[in-house]
């Protein structure tokens, strides 16, 4: 395909200062059941090709599913009237730095590849955990998802850029619905499909899985009868599953730098955080330690190089809770000053690369979650993201989970349903207290970080150890 | 007739003449022409086109299926070629696949045909026009026009086209403090002069965001929200809301309604209304939705929306819906608040324009949370005081469609849907503004 792209762009006749061809085939298989029965099954091929030219400070692109030369030439032409009409416009001025060559590839890792199960197969698998879940004739309703990516993504340029990049993807989710008259409790397996990876199905029959089935099951039916979640301000106590969505929302999207920016202001917003701030802002507790890591092995969104060929290495974001550098490309760099990360990403062939997070962790410190909790006299343990809002500087957020535990005198004791809990961003991070060591540490994932205009809907991952926050305002359920 | 309709039927053609006795198929197609222009303080930030195209092919037999979903590029050549894989992609998958008691096979005789012409401006004008009368602003915002298909065959010869140019213009103008007001401008024919006069609008509705702003204490307020905020949340109604197999499987927040046990204002009436014609009435079983369907009429709850799939595994009527018993064309009802009459029927308390990432709080006791943005500010005594700093709800619509809601206005505004995620969506919602007493805020 590299040479095919190359024959393409070496047929291009513009007078463009640069062109880059980005071609993207992408094949998923969705499968689900709902209660012992076949809801979805179906694969997507989607396959095209993004041309960008850069023109008097300018880019414009042209992206295309006509993958013949004739199509690519005409999109190069576009691309190019694009630039032209915009350039006298242009918010700034796009140097070819924003553009570097770069050559080489990526493979994610793979153990057992996804056709190691027929679909039929998949499907008893499936139909098998939905039975599994059913614990009891209170669960109303169970289900039952395995989703499979295979991406290959191709890019060369003008200035001799030639990627290639082999994405396998896996996530899966299973979770059961309880109910008794207006009681109603949904558990899954660490929340709506958090559970992705790259790599293949050993993510998914996994040695616990039969065990966690059971668990998950058998918690819905817990949380029925379980007291609510109180309300008063407390120790709060995060498990991986919710620091996923307390890492995405209140640190990766606000140290965006084209939210700093503005480019996103009339979609999901700005950021508290300002060009300033970068090298000094204390974002949090000394204990708040924050990389940009798409080198972890088998982490959802893990590459080598960006949408735009800058390669990817890892960072920190935040250290001792001190603000280092943002989520910016090499254009956000060139118009801020700020030093960024390899993170010019588009979600598919016909989608512009924009600043997105990739792997966003929490690295981990040095006590055992018997540790942390035998530590806290009264506080409340939260499992399992279900909801999440933030306004749109990243500032006053409101999350809740699925699953939580009331903690006295230093134990876990009794279950606690309907578990949310609100705060402010720097506050929140200000009272990061104590953090579990490496044994606690899990890592997540999900596809569908959305942003951008017009609209990408993106793969990011998030690793976290367990966290204690003191003196935050929790919550439970109820009109 | 276009090329990518000849396209489109010949390869539907072709299918049909592939199929074996007991099979079955429905195809559905994607498509649009589009260029996305996004604007950062008055500048360009991106610009470009995409030409795209999908179709998805579901093959049934012997009570089993699934879908293949594969690039629609108008060359026939090549599509066929990649029809003809995924048919016997199919083929071996449905066999080994479980059977599913509830498939719904393509039934019925229902064709359509709809294509709205439009006049958009040329790709290479839309900056040129665009941006000279709001230089002098903070304007943020995209662009996004061109022409969008949505079509649908069967094996029992059933076949819909709906083909609509449209542009949309979705943006914000800043003050230098950040404050911001919002505005939508869309439509099938660009008309420069309503443009200028939107821009004006939305430039004097900036004014007023001038003064610093009033940070509020949390409590409950009297409250107005305009009706792109009512719109927002209407939208929570097509996640866990009027879908009645979330309802059979615990996860509507309309169950309490359904058991009994809440109504909602006598005042709020929702309802589907295909009338307007910019969305498809056809759905993915290639049936046609009814022109109106009442959902909720004065407070009770009358209909879910119920695909056949639903109706099947729970011995119900279908209506028409989708498979996601999603909103596709909703509206509330009006009132009889009158625009001039607003802020002295608010008296004192927050007059809302907008809100932002709403999501349950609590799903089945109907809590929704999520914060104020754009244009929102304290009255007192039926007077524009200030705006807000932003603020976080937490209510119930059992509260606020509910024993909270005081008045709906007499008008009503059509939302447009500038959601662009895999594809430019079509439709949108049509809102009255609404009045409520004792509006919850938490943080």
């Amino acid at each position: 395909m590299i040479s095919e792209l190359s024959h393409f762009l070496n047929a291009i006749d513009i007078p463009a200062d640069w062109v880059g061809l980005r071609a993207m085939k992408e094949a998923s298989t969705t499968r689900s059941v709902r209660d012992g029965i076949p809801e979805t099954n179906g694969s997507s091929l989607t396959q095209g090709v993004m041309v960008e030219v850069l023109v008097n400070g300018q880019i414009g692109y042209a992206a295309t599913n006509l993958l013949s030369l004739e199509g690519i030439r005409a999109a190069a032409q576009k691309a190019y009237q694009q630039a032209i009409a915009a350039s006298e416009w242009n918010i700034y001025s796009t140097p070819l730095s924003a553009r570097p060559k770069v050559v080489g590839q990526y493979v994610s890792p793979l153990m057992k590849p996804f056709d190691a199960l027929s679909p039929g197969e998949i499907n008893e698998l499936l139909i098998k955990i939905t039975r599994e879940l059913k614990v009891s004739d209170q669960i109303v309703q169970t289900s039952a998802t395995a989703l499979t990516t295979e991406a290959e993504t191709w890019f060369v340029s003008s200035n001799g850029s030639e990627v290639y990049q082999h994405f396998f993807r896996i996530g899966t989710d299973y979770s059961a619905t309880a109910q008794e008259g207006g009681v109603v409790q949904r558990r899954s397996n660490n929340g709506w499909l958090a559970s992705c990876y790259q790599g293949g199905l050993e993510y998914f029959i996994t040695p616990d899985l039969w065990s966690r089935v059971q668990q998950i099951g058998t918690q819905a039916i817990e949380l029925l009868t379980a007291e609510d979640c109180p309300s008063e301000t407390t120790t709060l106590v995060l498990a991986p599953d919710q620091m996923l969505l307390q890492i995405h929302e209140s640190v990766g999207h606000p140290l965006e730098l084209d939210r700093i920016l503005g480019d996103e202001r009339n979609y999901a917003g700005g950021s508290f955080v300002k060009l300033k701030d970068f090298g000094n802002l204390v974002y949090g507790s000394p204990l708040m330690n924050i990389t940009f890591d798409p080198t972890v092995s088998g982490e959802f969104a893990s590459y080598s190089f960006d949408d735009t060929g800058a390669p990817a290495t890892r960072e920190y974001l935040i250290k001792e809770g001190v603000l280092q550098r943002g989520l910016g490309s090499l254009e956000s760099q060139a118009r801020t000053g700020v030093k960024g990360v390899a993170c010019s990403r588009a979600s598919s062939w016909n989608r512009p690369p924009i600043d997105r997070m990739a792997n966003l962790n929490l690295e981990p410190g040095n006590k055992s979650f018997e540790k942390l909790i035998a530590g806290i006299d009264r506080g409340v343990y939260m499992e399992s993201n279900r909801s999440w809002s933030i306004d749109d500087q990243r500032h006053k957020f409101q999350f809740s989970c699925e699953y939580a535990k009331r903690i006295e005198n230093g134990k876990l004791t009794t279950t606690l349903r309907n578990p949310n809990y609100r705060s402010i961003t720097p506050q929140f991070w200000g009272g990061l207290v104590a953090v579990g060591d490496r044994s606690t540490w899990q890592m997540y994932g999900t596809p569908m970080c959305g942003k951008g205009e017009p609209n990408q809907a993106i793969t990011v991952g998030h690793g976290s150890p367990i966290a204690v926050f003191a003196d935050i305002e929790v919550f439970g359920g109820g009109a | 007739m276009t090329m990518l309709e000849t396209s489109f039927n010949q390869l539907v053609d072709e299918i049909r003449n592939q199929l074996k006795p007991e099979e079955q198929f429905t195809l559905t197609l994607e498509s649009e022409q589009s260029q996305f222009t996004r604007f950062n303080h008055a500048k360009v930030r991106q610009t470009g086109t995409v030409n795209d195209g999908s179709l998805q092919l579901v093959l049934m037999h012997n009570q089993r299926s699934s879908y293949r979903e594969f690039p629609f590029t108008g060359n026939l050549e090549s599509d066929r070629q990649i029809a003809n894989d995924a048919i016997a992609a199919l083929r071996e998958e449905v066999a080994q696949l479980p059977e599913n008691p509830y498939l719904v096979l393509p039934a019925g005789n229902n064709t359509s045909r709809e294509v709205h012409t439009g006049q958009l401006l040329d790709s290479e004008a839309v900056v040129s026009t665009l941006i000279p009368i709001v230089s002098d602003l903070d304007f943020t915002g995209i662009y996004a026009a061109g022409s969008v298909i949505r079509a649908y065959a069967d094996s029992v010869g059933q076949k819909h086209w709906f083909a609509t140019d449209s542009y949309s213009l979705d943006y914000s103008l800043f003050t230098a403090d950040g404050q911001a007001v919002k505005g939508t401008f869309a439509g099938s024919n660009w008309n420069d002069a309503a443009y200028k006069a939107k821009i004006e609008e939305s430039r004097s509705q900036l004014a007023r965001m001038a003064q610093l702003p009033k940070s509020i204490q949390r409590g409950q307020y009297r409250t107005y929200l305009a009706p792109a905020a009512v719109a927002e949340l209407m939208t929570m109604l097509s996640w866990g809301g009027i879908s009645e197999a979330s309802h059979q499987q615990g996860g509507s927040c309309f169950s309490a309604m359904r058991r009994g046990e809440k109504k909602l204002s006598p005042k709020f009436t929702l309802k589907e209304n295909f009338k307007s014609g910019v969305v498809p009435r056809f759905n993915d079983l290639g049936e046609i939705a009814p022109l109106e369907l009442s959902l909720i009429e004065s407070g009770e709850l009358i209909n879910m929306l119920t695909s056949s799939r639903t109706a099947k595994e729970y011995g119900l009527e279908a209506n028409g819906a989708t498979s996601g018993e999603e909103l596709r064309s909703p509206e509330i009802l009006p009132g009889d608040l009158k625009h001039d009459r607003i802020l002295s029927a608010l008296g004192t308390g927050l007059y809302l324009s907008n809100l932002h990432y709403l999501n349950w709080s609590d799903r089945p006791t109907g809590r929704i949370t999520g914060m104020t943005r754009y244009a929102c500010f304290w009255v007192e005594n039926g007077e524009i005081v200030a705006p807000i700093e932003n603020l976080r709800f937490d209510d119930s619509l059992y509260q606020f469609w509910g024993e909270n809601l005081i008045a709906l206005t007499s008008f009503r505004e059509f939302i447009p849907d500038v959601g662009t995620y895999s594809h430019r969506n079509l439709g949108g919602l049509l809102a009255p503004g609404m009045l409520v007493d004792r509006f919850t805020y938490t943080l």
